[in-house]
C-alpha cells in the first residue's frame, strides 16, 4: 500500500494524460484543465515544505547561537515582513510597501548578483579563451565575433555583422537544434522512466 | 528644468543604492555587508514568491472553486467578505492532497506525501510525453527539414545559394546529434561526422557565451547608471 498505490496512480495519470493528447473533445480538455489545477494545487502546497524549512533552518540557528545566526534573524523578519505586507490588508500584490520593497530590496541586490558576474565571467573568459585546441580556438572566435557583432567597430561593422548573423543562423541554429532535440529525447525517456515505474527514487527507501 | 523628488523616493532610492554598494563589496572579500544583503534577499525573495504564488495559485486554482468572494463595493477593498459554494466542492480533493505533502514533517506518516507526489509525477510525466516530442524534437525535425525551404534562387552569405546554407544546417543538426550519441564508438566515418558536429556545437556554445558575457556587461552597466543616477538627485 505503501510504495504500490503511488506507482499504480503514477501510471493511471501518466497513460491518461498521455493519451488526452490525442483526443481533441471538449469534456477531454476540460479534464486536461481540472487535472492542471490539481498539480497546480498540490505544488503550492508543497512549498510550505520550503519555507518551514527555511523557518526551522533560521530558527534552529538562532536557537543554538550558531555561527552569523543574526543573518538568519535578518532573514526570517525580512520573510516573514514580505509576507504581511503582502496580506490583502495591506493592499495585496499592488500594496505600496510591498511593490516598494520588492522595487528597491529585491531588484537591486538581484540586479547585482547578476552583474557581479561580467567580473567572474572575465576569469572564465581567460581559461575558455585561451586558443589551447582547434575546438576551444572555434569557440573563442565565435564568442568575440558575437561580442564584435554588437559594439561599433566602423568599417569592420558590415563584415562582422555579416558573419556573425550567418554563425547565429547556421552552426548555431544547427548546434541549438540538436540540443533541444537531445533535451527533449532525454526529457520523453525520464518521463516513461517515472511513468512506467522504472525510476522510483521519489519514492523514498522505506 | 528641475524636477522636484519626494523624500520617499530619495529614501527607497538610497536603500537600494545601499544594497547595490553591499552586494559589489564580495568583489573585495566576503564581508558583513554582503551577507547582511544576502540574507536579506533570501529572505525577501521566499516572502515574495509566497504572497505571488497565493495570489496567482491559490486563490484561481483553489480558493475561487470553494468560495464567493466580493470586494467592499464602496472602498473597492479586496475581498471583503466571502462565503462557501459547493457546485466545484471536487476542489477540496487537491487541497487534502495539498495537505498530505506536510505529512513529510513526520517520520511516522510521512509516506502518505507519496500520494500526492506520485499524482503529481503521473500527471506531469504523461503531459510531458506528447508536448516534448511535438515541441522539442518533432517541430525541430520539422524546422530543420522542412521550415528552412531550400531557396535556390537567393544568394545568401557570401554570395552562396541559401539552400545551400539550409543543407549545411540539416548537416550540422545530424552530426550534433551524432556526437551525442555514444553507443556506437567515435571512429572512421562516424567520428568524423562527430568531430564536425563538436565543431558545431562549439560555435553554438560560443555564441552562447558572447551573449551571456554581454548581458552581464550591460547588468553591470546598469547598476552603475542606477548608482549614478541615485548621486545626481543627492548632490
Amino acid at each position: 500500500m505503501k510504495r504500490q498505490i503511488p506507482l499504480v496512480l503514477v501510471f493511471t495519470f501518466g497513460v491518461l494524460l498521455a493519451i488526452q493528447y490525442f483526443v481533441p473533445s471538449e469534456p477531454s480538455q476540460r479534464g486536461y484543465e481540472f487535472v492542471l489545477d490539481w498539480i497546480t494545487i498540490i505544488g503550492i502546497f508543497a512549498m510550505v515544505l520550503g519555507i518551514w524549512s527555511q523557518i526551522h533552518v533560521g530558527y534552529y540557528k538562532i536557537k543554538h547561537r550558531s555561527e552569523d545566526w543574526q543573518y538568519s534573524v535578518v532573514t526570517l523578519v525580512s520573510m516573514f515582513a514580505m509576507i504581511l505586507f503582502g496580506l490583502s490588508f495591506f493592499g495585496g500584490l499592488h500594496g505600496t510597501i510591498f511593490r516598494l520593497i520588492y522595487n528597491n530590496v529585491f531588484i537591486p541586490i538581484q540586479a547585482t548578483i547578476f552583474s557581479l558576474l561580467a567580473f567572474y565571467i572575465a576569469s572564465a573568459s581567460y581559461r575558455a579563451f585561451r586558443a589551447r585546441s582547434a575546438v576551444s580556438t572555434v569557440l573563442l572566435v565565435a564568442a568575440l565575433l558575437l561580442m564584435l557583432r554588437v559594439i561599433p567597430t566602423g568599417p569592420l561593422a558590415d563584415p562582422i555583422n555579416q558573419i556573425g548573423s550567418w554563425m547565429l543562423l547556421v552552426p548555431n541554429l544547427a548546434a541549438k537544434r540538436a540540443i533541444l532535440i537531445g533535451v527533449g529525447m532525454g526529457g520523453v525517456a525520464t518521463a516513461l522512466k517515472i511513468v512506467l515505474g522504472i525510476e522510483r527514487s521519489y519514492l523514498g527507501k522505506d | 528644468m528641475e524636477q522636484t523628488v519626494s523624500m520617499g523616493t530619495i529614501l527607497w532610492t538610497t536603500v537600494g543604492v545601499f544594497l547595490t554598494l553591499c552586494m559589489f563589496s564580495f568583489l573585495y572579500k566576503d564581508n558583513p555587508f554582503y551577507k547582511f544583503a544576502e540574507h536579506l534577499v533570501v529572505g525577501v525573495s521566499v516572502g515574495y514568491w509566497a504572497i505571488l504564488l497565493y495570489y496567482n495559485g491559490v486563490n484561481p486554482n483553489l480558493f475561487s472553486h470553494l468560495f464567493v468572494f466580493t470586494n467592499d463595493p464602496t472602498t473597492g477593498a479586496e475581498f471583503n467578505s466571502w462565503k462557501p459554494k459547493f457546485d466545484e466542492i471536487y476542489y477540496i480533493i487537491p487541497a487534502l492532497l495539498g495537505i498530505a505533502m506536510w505529512t513529510r514533517f513526520s517520520r511516522k506518516y510521512s509516506w502518505i506525501s507519496r500520494y500526492p507526489l506520485a499524482l503529481y509525477l503521473g500527471i506531469s510525466s504523461g503531459i510531458a510525453i506528447p508536448v516534448t516530442m511535438k515541441n522539442n524534437v518533432l517541430s525541430q525535425l520539422r524546422g530543420t527539414v522542412v521550415g528552412l525551404g531550400f531557396d535556390w534562387s537567393t544568394s545568401g552569405f557570401l554570395g552562396v545559394p541559401q539552400g545551400i546554407w539550409d543543407i549545411v544546417v540539416v548537416i550540422g543538426t545530424i552530426s550534433s546529434l551524432i556526437y551525442f550519441f555514444f553507443s556506437k564508438e567515435h571512429k572512421g566515418a562516424w567520428g568524423g561526422a562527430a568531430k564536425l558536429g563538436i565543431y558545431t556545437l562549439m560555435i553554438g556554445f560560443g555564441a552562447t557565451f558572447g551573449y551571456t558575457v554581454m548581458a552581464r556587461i550591460s547588468l553591470l552597466i546598469y547598476r552603475i547608471q542606477y548608482v549614478r543616477d541615485w548621486w545626481k538627485m543627492i548632490f
